[in-house]
C-alpha cells in the first residue's frame, strides 16, 4: 500500500518535472516528436534506476561509514557518469536492439538534471533500498509521463498558427504553463 | 574593447536563459522571488568564474579525451564549496534554494562554458566570460523573480508596492512558465526589430 501511495504522489501530486521543474532542458529538446519521446523515457527510466541504486550503495557504505558526506555532489555525479559510459558499452554488446533504441538518448542522459537530483533526493528524505528503488522507478515515470503528453502537444501544435514571435520555445513554454495548472488539480490528492 | 563586448556578450545579445536557453531547470524552479533569484544567480557566477579559470589554466595538461569528465570534476569541487559556505552563511537562502545548489553541476551553461570557451581561451579571457555570462544569467534570473514577486505577491525584494491580494498563480509552478515563455518572446521580438 505505501508504495502505491509512492507512485501516485510521485508521478502525479509532485511531478518532477511540472511540480519540482526539473527536466526542463530534454523536456523542450526532445519533445518534438512522439517516437523521440518514448526512447527518451525509456532510456531515463533505465538508468535512473541503476544509478539510485548504485549511489544509494555508495552513500552507505562508501560515505557514511568514512564521514566524507561532503563530497556527495562530486561521488554522484562521477557514478553516474561512469554508469552512463558503461550501460552504453554493455548495451551496445548484449542486446542491440535495445541499443538501437535508447542509444543516442544515453549520452545526454548525463546533463540531465532529474538523475542527480533523483540520488540526491533519496538520501535526503533517507530512504531504505526498496523504497528508493519504486521512488526511481516513479520519478521516471512521471518523467515519461510529462514528456509523451507534451510531445502529444507539441506534435499537433504543427498544424497551428502561432504568431511570429511565440514561435518555438515561448509556445511550447505558455503549454507547459497549462499542463501544469492542470496538474495542480492533483494537489492533496495523497501525502507521502 | 574587446574584452568589455566579451563581458557583455552575455547580458542579452547571448543571454544564456533567454537567447541560449540554457540552464532551464534552475531558472524556472528558484525565480519565485527576486532575492533567489538573485542568490541562486551570484552562486551560479561563481562557480562559472572559478570553473572557468581552473580550466583554462590546465587546458594544456588536459587530456583531450577525458576532458569532459575533468570538467565535471572542477565544476563540483567548486560547487561543493558553494553549497557549503551557503549552508553555513546563508541558511535561510541555502534552504528556499534546496535541490537547485547540487544541481549547478549539470547546469548546461557552465559545462557549455567550460567546453565552448574557458578550454580555447587563456586565463584572462576566461576568467571575463565566467562573470559575464554568469551575471547575464543572474540578470534574467533576477528579472524573472521580480516579475514574478510583483505579479504574484505585489512585492519587489519584500517590499509591498501592491496592497493587497495578487495574483497568487505566478508564484505557483504554472506561473513561471508563462512569465518564462512570454519574456523569451519579448526578447525574439526585440531581437527581430533591431
Amino acid at each position: 500500500m505505501e508504495y502505491i501511495i509512492i507512485i501516485i504522489f510521485i508521478v502525479f501530486v509532485n511531478n518532477i518535472v511540472f511540480a519540482q521543474f526539473l527536466g526542463i532542458c530534454p523536456l523542450l529538446g526532445v519533445s518534438t516528436r512522439i517516437s523521440t519521446a518514448t526512447g527518451m523515457a525509456g532510456a531515463v527510466l533505465f538508468v535512473m534506476t541503476l544509478s539510485t541504486i548504485v549511489t544509494w550503495v555508495v552513500q552507505r557504505y562508501i560515505l557514511d561509514p568514512f564521514n566524507i558526506g561532503f563530497l556527495q555532489t562530486i561521488a554522484f555525479i562521477l557514478v553516474i557518469a561512469a554508469l552512463v559510459q558503461m550501460v552504453e558499452i554493455i548495451l551496445k554488446k548484449a542486446s542491440p536492439s535495445l541499443y538501437q533504441a535508447l542509444g543516442i538518448y544515453l549520452p545526454l542522459i548525463t546533463t540531465n538534471c532529474t538523475v542527480l537530483a533523483v540520488a540526491i533526493q533519496t538520501i535526503t528524505r533517507d530512504l531504505s533500498l526498496l523504497p528508493a528503488v519504486v521512488f526511481a522507478i516513479s520519478n521516471a515515470l512521471g518523467f515519461g509521463l510529462a514528456l509523451l503528453l507534451f510531445a502529444g502537444i507539441r506534435e499537433h501544435l504543427a498544424l497551428v498558427r502561432v504568431p511570429e514571435g511565440m514561435k518555438g520555445v515561448p509556445i511550447a513554454l505558455v503549454i507547459a504553463g497549462i499542463l501544469s495548472m492542470a496538474f495542480m488539480g492533483f494537489a492533496n490528492l495523497v501525502s507521502w | 574593447m574587446n574584452q568589455w563586448k566579451n563581458f557583455t556578450k552575455g547580458f542579452i545579445k547571448e543571454s544564456p536563459t533567454l537567447v541560449l536557453l540554457l540552464g532551464m531547470c534552475p531558472t524556472l524552479g528558484v525565480s519565485t522571488s527576486a532575492m533567489n533569484g538573485l542568490g541562486m544567480g551570484l552562486a551560479t557566477t561563481f562557480v562559472l568564474v572559478m570553473s572557468n579559470l581552473c580550466i583554462s589554466a590546465i587546458k594544456s595538461l588536459t587530456p583531450d579525451k577525458v576532458r569532459i569528465p575533468i570538467f565535471i570534476v572542477v565544476i563540483a569541487a567548486f560547487v561543493t564549496i558553494v553549497d557549503l559556505f551557503m549552508a553555513g552563511y546563508a541558511p535561510g537562502l541555502h534552504k528556499q534554494l534546496g535541490i537547485f545548489i547540487p544541481l549547478i553541476v549539470v547546469n548546461c551553461i557552465v559545462l557549455g562554458r567550460a567546453e565552448a570557451f574557458a578550454s580555447r581561451n587563456n586565463i584572462v579571457s576566461s576568467i571575463i566570460d565566467g562573470a559575464g555570462m554568469g551575471l547575464g544569467f543572474t540578470l534574467s534570473l533576477t528579472t524573472l523573480g521580480c516579475i514574478r514577486e510583483l505579479l504574484g505577491n505585489g512585492s519587489i525584494f519584500g517590499f509591498k508596492f501592491i496592497p493587497g491580494d495578487a495574483i497568487l498563480i505566478f508564484i505557483l509552478q504554472p506561473g513561471a512558465f508563462l512569465t518564462l515563455g512570454f519574456l523569451i518572446a519579448l526578447v525574439n521580438r526585440l531581437k527581430k526589430t533591431t
